[in-house]
């Protein structure tokens, strides 16, 4: 469905993206983790056809999107990051805009409308503004806007951002559901580590480099199995200790030091009888894909502060409403 | 809300699939037809949504003429043999055209850049992803903007009797494809603007740098004759000075102003008044030039 091979980004002075592959299969879900600035958004701008790529070739449905940008644009769909519905619409003006532009004729539009609507239950709310939906309606009117015209390939970026647990929980329902009725391809970028854990596979971006790619199982047993995190006022200390004593790989991380052992149960025991350092607090867990991430560039991903065009957004609700 | 009963995969695709074997529309350009009717048809929608908007378009115009007009108005002399025209003429049958023109401005340019709303505000996107020629997007937004300034210029065609100018219906008549034009040509230099623009900041500067530039030398406030050569020559690379006078000599001859008169006022080459046809033309490929350039800045992709 997807084939990436050597694909380069350059702005003026800034390589986005370095050279990467990707491969995704028919039905696939496939999640694009990395991040803020790692490069994912440039990517899946560029297999929209949004952006040119500097180098590389690029092919999405079989198609070059060099080549074929209007093609390629026939068989995707795309929900961005950033809310892009007009809000003075309503949900179905929004979709009708849509089918139209996307050349569906009349006949199967509103069936359609219908059918997508139902999806994402919002079919009660059809004929209200979407100036008066939630984040969270918002984003499934995008949903069902983004499956509306039966792409094969759905582009998600970073579906969940900005809306609260319960809201991403039953955005991800819906998603689930639409990959069931609709089999279609979901590629995803995402800095949710958890969420990337529905994906089938997973490529992870760190500065522009793909860093690993495989199914998050594969990926988390690159960790060397449990992972032990250790809070206490002295971590510098502590690390020396363990170092010292069982000649063991410690991470220090603000007042926490982690270590990945092949079995925290019985070395626990052990490391409890040798330790002189006070500890504060003990936690083992299986490895998770933050700490993949955190293996395999020696950083956490964190959740960064909001972008520039959310802060105009506020600016711009803070100075009487969002003027058009 | 209710829960959906779902039907399995296979047939729920198949039973919304009944066009070509792919499912999707067949032609490209037969989708571009439509998205530029899409366009136009949203911003449509949006302008007979936004009622306040409407309202308050209006407020300038008639502050303008009932103010400003009958202000210097009545310090030039009025009708009464005045210095206006040879005293034939009254500052705000003049001010009429003008009026009109000033409008179509404000409106065209503001509705062709509310495409950096639209980029703001996420909307382009999902144009700019629909599998559509991009050229529709451009013309469909000058389409739907330049819809907008005709309507808000017929409404003012009703204030004709506070100018005191009668309307006839051949000056309607032909009126109506005049102001259309400038209409258009305006609002494809706002859309033509817009497509480069990434960010709301060069609004401000749009709007003190272009549009009151425009809006001074176009002869929609003062006649432009005897004017210092500098500013004669700027007259002229004015589009909407091609757009005042034609509308101005149509409303003024259609009053029963003499043709001396109107000839007087706007635009002249080699001491020669213009011809409405020949303004017509400039007007309309200034227009046509705003709308290549934009349609050539949505192809592009970075």
């Amino acid at each position: 469905m997807i084939k990436v091979r050597g694909l380069v980004k350059r702005y003026s002075s800034l390589e986005a993206v370095k050279g990467i592959d990707l491969d995704v299969a028919e039905g696939e879900v496939f999640g694009f983790l990395g991040p803020n600035g790692a490069g994912k958004s440039t990517t899946i701008s560029i297999l929209c056809t949004l952006l040119k790529a500097t180098a590389g070739e690029v092919e999405v449905a079989g198609l070059d999107v060099d080549r074929n940008p209007d093609e390629v644009r026939a068989r995707i769909g795309l929900i961005f990051q950033d809310p892009s519905l007009d809000d003075q619409l309503t949900a179905r003006e929004n979709l009708e805009f849509h089918g139209f532009i996307y050349g569906m004729p009349a006949s199967t539009r509103k069936e359609r409308i219908a059918e997508v609507l139902d999806m994402v239950e919002l079919g009660e709310r059809a004929g209200s503004q979407v100036r008066t939906f939630s984040g969270g309606m918002k984003r499934r009117l995008e949903i069902a806007r983004g499956v509306m015209h039966h792409p094969d390939i759905l582009f998600l970026d970073e579906p969940t951002l900005g809306l609260d647990p319960q809201t991403r929980k039953n955005i991800w329902d819906h998603l689930h559901e639409l990959r069931r009725r609709e089999g279609i391809t979901l590629f995803m970028t995402t800095h949710y580590m958890e969420e990337a854990e529905f994906s089938d596979r997973i490529a992870i971006i760190d500065q522009g480099r793909i860093v690993a790619q495989g199914t998050p199982d594969e990926l988390k047993s690159q960790v060397g199995g449990d992972v032990v995190t250790i809070t206490t006022e002295d971590p510098e200390a502590l690390a020396r200790e363990i170092d010292r004593a069982f000649s063991l790989a410690t991470k220090v991380e603000n007042d926490t030091v982690r270590i990945e052992v092949p079995d925290a149960s019985t070395f626990l025991v052990r490391l409890i009888r040798e330790l002189s350092t006070p500890v504060q607090s003990l936690t083992m867990r299986r490895p998770s894909l933050d700490d993949v991430f955190l293996n395999l560039t020696g950083h956490a991903i964190r959740d960064e502060a909001a972008g520039s065009l959310d802060q105009f957004r506020n600016m711009a609700q803070i100075w009487g409403g969002r003027r058009r | 809300m209710a829960t959906v009963q779902i039907p399995p995969t296979e047939t729920s695709r198949a039973a919304t699939r009944p066009l070509a074997p792919s499912g999707r529309p067949t032609s490209l350009r037969g989708a571009s037809l439509r998205a530029v009717y899409i366009i136009w048809y949203r911003d449509v929608v949006r302008y007979s949504r936004d009622r306040f908007r409407l309202v308050a378009s209006l407020a300038q115009p008639l502050l303008y003429l009932v103010i400003f007009g009958t202000g210097l108005s009545s310090s030039l002399g009025g009708a009464r043999g005045g210095g206006f025209g040879g005293g034939l003429l009254d500052y705000k049958q003049f001010l009429y055209g003008g009026i009109i023109g000033m409008s179509i401005l404000f409106i065209a340019i503001f509705s062709g850049m509310s495409i950096v709303w639209d980029r703001e505000f996420g909307f382009l996107k999902e144009i700019l992803v629909a599998p559509i020629n991009r050229s529709a997007v451009a013309i469909g937004k000058t389409l739907g903007g330049a819809t907008q300034a005709m309507v808000q210029g017929l409404i003012l065609l009703f204030l004709a009797p506070v100018a005191g100018v009668k309307l006839t219906p051949i000056s309607v008549l032909e009126l109506l494809p005049l102001m259309f034009l400038v209409c258009f040509s305006l609002t494809a230099m706002g859309v033509a603007l817009a497509s480069r623009m990434r960010s709301m900041q060069g609004f401000q500067g749009v709007m003190n740098f272009l549009m009151m530039p425009i809006f001074f030398l176009s002869g929609a406030l003062f006649p432009l004759r005897g004017l210092p050569a500098w500013m004669d020559a700027l007259t002229h690379l004015d589009p909407l000075a091609y757009g005042v006078d034609p509308i101005r000599k149509v409303i003024l001859r259609g009053s029963g102003v003499p043709t001396i008169v109107t000839d007087g006022l706007g635009l002249s080459f080699n001491g020669q008044p213009i011809p409405i046809p020949v303004e017509a033309a400039v007007v309309l490929a200034f227009g046509l030039v705003m709308l290549a350039i934009a349609i050539r800045n949505f192809r592009v992709r970075d």
